[in-house]
């Protein structure tokens, strides 16, 4: 079954194009890894998956229906969105924040039951963040903020989770500790994982499949050894990069090269010149 | 109420049953105090057997205090709740009605409804919600670019919209004849003496602004989390933001055109009961209504009681206080 699929979407934000006839389906349970540079539109097709833009061409099926036919809360409890930056003007609570998730089950002006704190408890100690639950968001560290977030889209207990460089910015524990948790999700619940990252080595790690999107066009979709290659890369992104063999079971590994090592090498700097 | 970990049902019926408490006894005080001095036990005999006892006490009483008592309560919970609805909506604490010049619209639009001679309800509170729907569009306009503004930005957008219907004000006092001058002049500075008994009934139209504000408290919560993430927890975020856009607006140019520009309030009520309760809207709400009123009632009591002749206009009392508190919390949050 397909959990998600997206036929020739063109979006625009004014007259700059974000994405042009991108199309791409996700199965059921699939952990998913969109790469591509800066500004190739990653962000808004997760957005465009989301609902969140609305796209000047082209369709999103979610479950096999057009993601117009939901209601925003129904789509909010099959889908839910890991952004990648939370505001903290008005810190709430790790457990304020988590039990958000419930909103979308919730009615207006309505309180939350023994069933919606029993919810935000199971993703706070899936995502180990119990012990913080007390703890206002902008006083946590950036991986714990990073796990309270994810809890707060795993309370909405959904189908379909996207999550916007949820590993940027960490440090590498923290890292390995947000894809292990996604790989649970995945394992435990079934939930279909669909991720952008900028770390290749990780993409390569956990995806099943990935999407490598350039200047605004889906480059190549396919498992990490058929898209990590180094023409493609190398094209793509415009840079040399050196991809080998991980000793984890032999997927890519792919380490960019300094300029030093490719022979031109960068020019001295000269005294008081900048 | 300071718990945070509590549920929220019985942090709300705490909050809102102390909030009540401190609300009747400013409001009691407010009906006890007058240039005739204070006195409490006649005010509380009075209020039980209005036709008892001294007649010019309860002339002065049901006349000329309760309206003003009145008027300061429903003034001060609009004007709190107004700030509390655009915090969450420009997601910055410091955002209020007053600073963002959206008082000032309603003023401009009540100052020409009144030169134009419109009627004193429905007329002139019409012209003043125009004026405030029009700065808020000048205000929201640059927004709605592709690159949504910081808050900063929309904060100085705001001054200076502020600061333009200020020029503008002035220039229609200038241009007025001789006497309305005085009178547009001491309403303009938040004046709570103008209403009559027979006006108060028009006080009720800010209470369906209340609840509709209040049935969005959750959506607010999630509003405060930035517009996609609001939607994507299934907010319909564009709804919810008009829907309290014009509530707001609505609520506060009617109590503009009842007593003026009255600053402050919206900043610091809310901002004293995000620090004890916490962000959540379904506590706010409430809070700042009750808060609001029995701020407002104070200063004013403040403002009758501290001149021994005459009284100052409330909104001096507001500024007093409520400007060094801004400046304080601008400086706390900048370390």
């Amino acid at each position: 079954m397909n959990a998600l699929s997206v036929s020739h979407l063109t979006c625009r934000y004014g007259k700059k194009t974000v994405l042009t006839d991108v199309s791409l389906t996700v199965t059921a349970g699939e952990f998913l890894v969109i790469i591509g540079p800066n500004g190739t539109g990653k962000t808004s097709l997760l957005k465009a998956m989301a609902g969140l833009i609305t796209p000047g061409a082209g369709t999103v099926s979610m479950f096999d229906r057009p993601i117009t036919g939901y209601s925003r809360r129904q789509l909010a409890r099959i889908l839910a969105i890991v952004p990648q930056q939370m505001p903290m003007d008005f810190p709430f609570t790790v457990e304020e924040t988590v039990i958000m998730g419930r909103s979308p089950m919730m009615g207006l002006a309505s309180f939350e039951g023994p069933v919606d704190l029993a919810a935000a408890r199971e993703a706070m100690a899936f995502t180990e963040v119990s012990h913080l639950a007390s703890q206002r968001v902008d006083q946590l560290s950036g991986g714990e903020r990073q796990r309270a977030v994810i809890a707060r889209a795993i309370c909405q207990q959904p189908r379909i989770i996207l999550l916007d460089e949820p590993t940027a910015s960490l440090d590498p524990a923290h890292q390995i500790r947000i894809m292990d948790l996604m790989e649970k999700l995945r394992r435990e619940h079934g939930v279909t994982v669909i991720m952008v990252s900028h770390d290749l080595n990780l993409a390569a790690l956990y995806g099943d499949r990935l999407l490598l999107l350039g200047n605004n066009r889906v480059e190549m979709t396919g498992p990490p050894v058929e898209v990590l290659t180094y023409e493609l890369l190398e094209r793509v992104y415009g840079c040399v990069l050196l991809v080998d063999k991980s000793p984890l079971g032999g997927v890519p590994r792919v380490t960019p090269v300094p300029s030093r090592h490719i022979g031109a090498r960068p020019a001295p700097l000269s005294a008081g010149k900048h | 109420m300071f718990i945070r970990t509590q549920p929220l049902l019985p942090r709300l019926l705490m909050l809102t049953g102390s909030l009540s408490v401190i609300f009747a006894a400013c409001f009691l005080a407010g009906l006890a105090s007058g240039s005739s001095g204070f006195n409490l036990a006649e005010t509380w005999n009075l209020l039980r057997h209005p036709t008892l006892g001294d007649q010019t006490a309860g002339t002065i009483l049901f006349e000329i205090r309760l309206p003003r008592v009145t008027l300061a309560a429903v003034a001060g919970a609009t004007l709190a709740l107004g700030g509390l609805v655009f915090q969450a909506l420009l997601r910055n604490p410091l955002a209020e009605p007053y600073i963002l010049g959206i008082s000032g619209g309603s003023a401009i639009g009540a100052i020409l409804g009144m030169l134009a001679g419109f009627s004193t309800f429905p007329g002139v509170p019409l012209a003043a919600f125009g004026g405030s729907m029009l700065t808020l569009a000048l205000i929201l306009i640059p927004m709605t670019g592709r690159a949504p503004l910081g808050s900063d930005s929309l904060l100085l957008g705001g001054v200076m919209v502020n600061a333009f219907c200020g020029a503008v004000i002035m220039l229609l006092i200038s241009l007025s004849r001789g006497s309305q001058v005085q009178h547009i002049l001491f309403w303009l500075m938040g004046d709570l003496s103008r209403l009559t008994p027979d006006g108060l009934p028009v006080l009720t139209v800010v209470l369906p602004c209340f609840l509709v504000i209040f049935l969005l408290a959750r959506p607010m919560n999630l509003l405060l989390l930035g517009q996609e993430a609001a939607t994507s927890l299934g907010v319909n975020a564009r709804g919810v933001t008009l829907a309290l856009l014009l509530a707001t607006s609505f609520m506060v140019s009617l109590v503009v055109c009842q007593c003026g520009l009255i600053g402050f309030v919206g900043l610091v009520v809310p901002h004293v009961l995000r620090l004890l309760v916490g962000p959540d809207h379904r506590l706010l709400v409430p809070a700042s209504l009750l808060g609001g009123g029995a701020f407002l009632i104070l200063c004013d009591l403040l403002a009758r009681t501290i001149p021994s002749d005459g009284d100052l206009p409330v909104g001096i009392v507001t500024a007093l206080i409520g400007a060094p508190l801004f400046l304080f919390l601008l400086w706390r949050s900048a370390r």
